[in-house]
């Protein structure tokens, strides 16, 4: 990875401009060409160190949202997490050590949108979901800092 | 909740990120018919009033070595968990934090956090601090390390398409990545 590459990895998670030509301001800032720095980001999409270029939303600001847990059988998981997976209400979705292994978070337009999906879920997979939504966040997001080895 | 259907629309047509091309905003704009001008406004009001936490670029820990992350739940006496919340969402280590419901009797735990290392040993090295910062000695707690990613990405609420998302083994947004 090269330096351009480092830099706009950790230097532009917050604060990215909010002006008609942002590609071209971080270019300046860096001293560095407007194509470099579109082909540098779309590298890393490419190689997927990046996920993509743009908002965070508070999810619970745009609508309803929740963590979700399930205690998935072992020798089902992959088949309810293809399940979970499928629904366009579902953004993450891990596999982790524990009695309930599935977690995996919602995001719908409507309480009852979420609910249904829920209730779709549940009936489906024939397994009890642990609703867990979130009561108060205590962390401002700033990004992930990132430290090269 | 509260955003007018034009905002959502914005929000529909922003939130898989934005194109790659010189005039980002205005590429935006055109597909639903917002001037470049009110798309940079309400992007910026958003961010002012917290419905965007933030804008900017959105890394993979997992493709850039971070290959531990782990869910560390911890169950706080519910006249403490603001105090303790609140010191533990300022640890360098932690990357979100939240307080979330009991439900008893499965689940005892009523905060959250989430901590990303580039092994096991360096995650569980920042609970043993977090323990020691917070005052959580004797605090009943689990460490949940994440295995397989089934999916990740942005959130999508205001998708008004089709159920398209395929497999779990299709496509970037869906990758399984084992740990």
């Amino acid at each position: 990875m090269n330096g351009l590459e480092k830099s706009l990895l950790n230097d532009f998670q917050r604060d990215f401009p909010l002006s008609k030509t942002p590609f071209a301001d971080i270019a300046s800032g860096l001293e560095v060409d407007e194509a470099e720095v579109l082909k540098g980001l779309s590298n890393l999409q490419a190689q997927g160190a990046v996920s993509r270029v743009g908002p965070v939303f508070q999810t619970d600001r745009i609508g309803a949202s929740t963590l979700v847990a399930m205690a998935v059988p072992d020798e089902r998981l992959e088949e309810v997490a293809e399940l979970v997976n499928a629904y366009p209400e579902t953004n993450h979705n891990y596999e982790r050590e524990h009695r309930f292994n599935l977690w995996f978070v919602l995001t719908a337009s409507t309480e009852k949108q979420l609910r249904d999906v829920l209730a779709d879920i549940e009936r489906r997979s024939g397994i009890e979901p642990l609703v867990l939504p979130m009561v108060e966040a205590y962390h401002i997001d700033l990004g992930f800092p990132l430290q090269w080895a | 909740m509260g955003l007018s259907a034009r905002e959502l629309t914005l929000v529909a047509a922003i939130q898989a990120g934005l194109p790659l091309v010189s005039r980002p905003y205005a590429a935006i704009g055109t597909k639903i018919g917002m001037s470049e001008g009110e798309v940079i406004e309400r992007l910026s009001w958003w961010l002012a009033n917290g419905t965007l936490k933030r804008m900017g670029v959105v890394v993979r820990h997992r493709e850039l070595g971070y290959h531990a992350n782990a869910m560390v739940v911890w169950d706080i006496p519910d006249d403490q968990v603001q105090a303790v919340g609140r010191r533990m969402g300022e640890q360098p280590a932690v990357t979100l934090c939240y307080q979330r419901p009991r439900r008893l009797p499965d689940w005892p735990y009523n905060l959250f956090c989430m901590i990303h290392g580039r092994d096991r040993d360096v995650v569980r090295g920042h609970v043993d601090t977090l323990v020691r910062q917070c005052r959580l000695e004797g605090v009943s707690h689990e460490v949940l390390f994440s295995n397989r990613r089934f999916k990740q990405r942005g959130a999508r609420c205001a998708d008004t398409g089709g159920r398209s998302q395929g497999s779990m083994f299709d496509g970037v947004q869906s990758t399984v990545v084992a740990s």
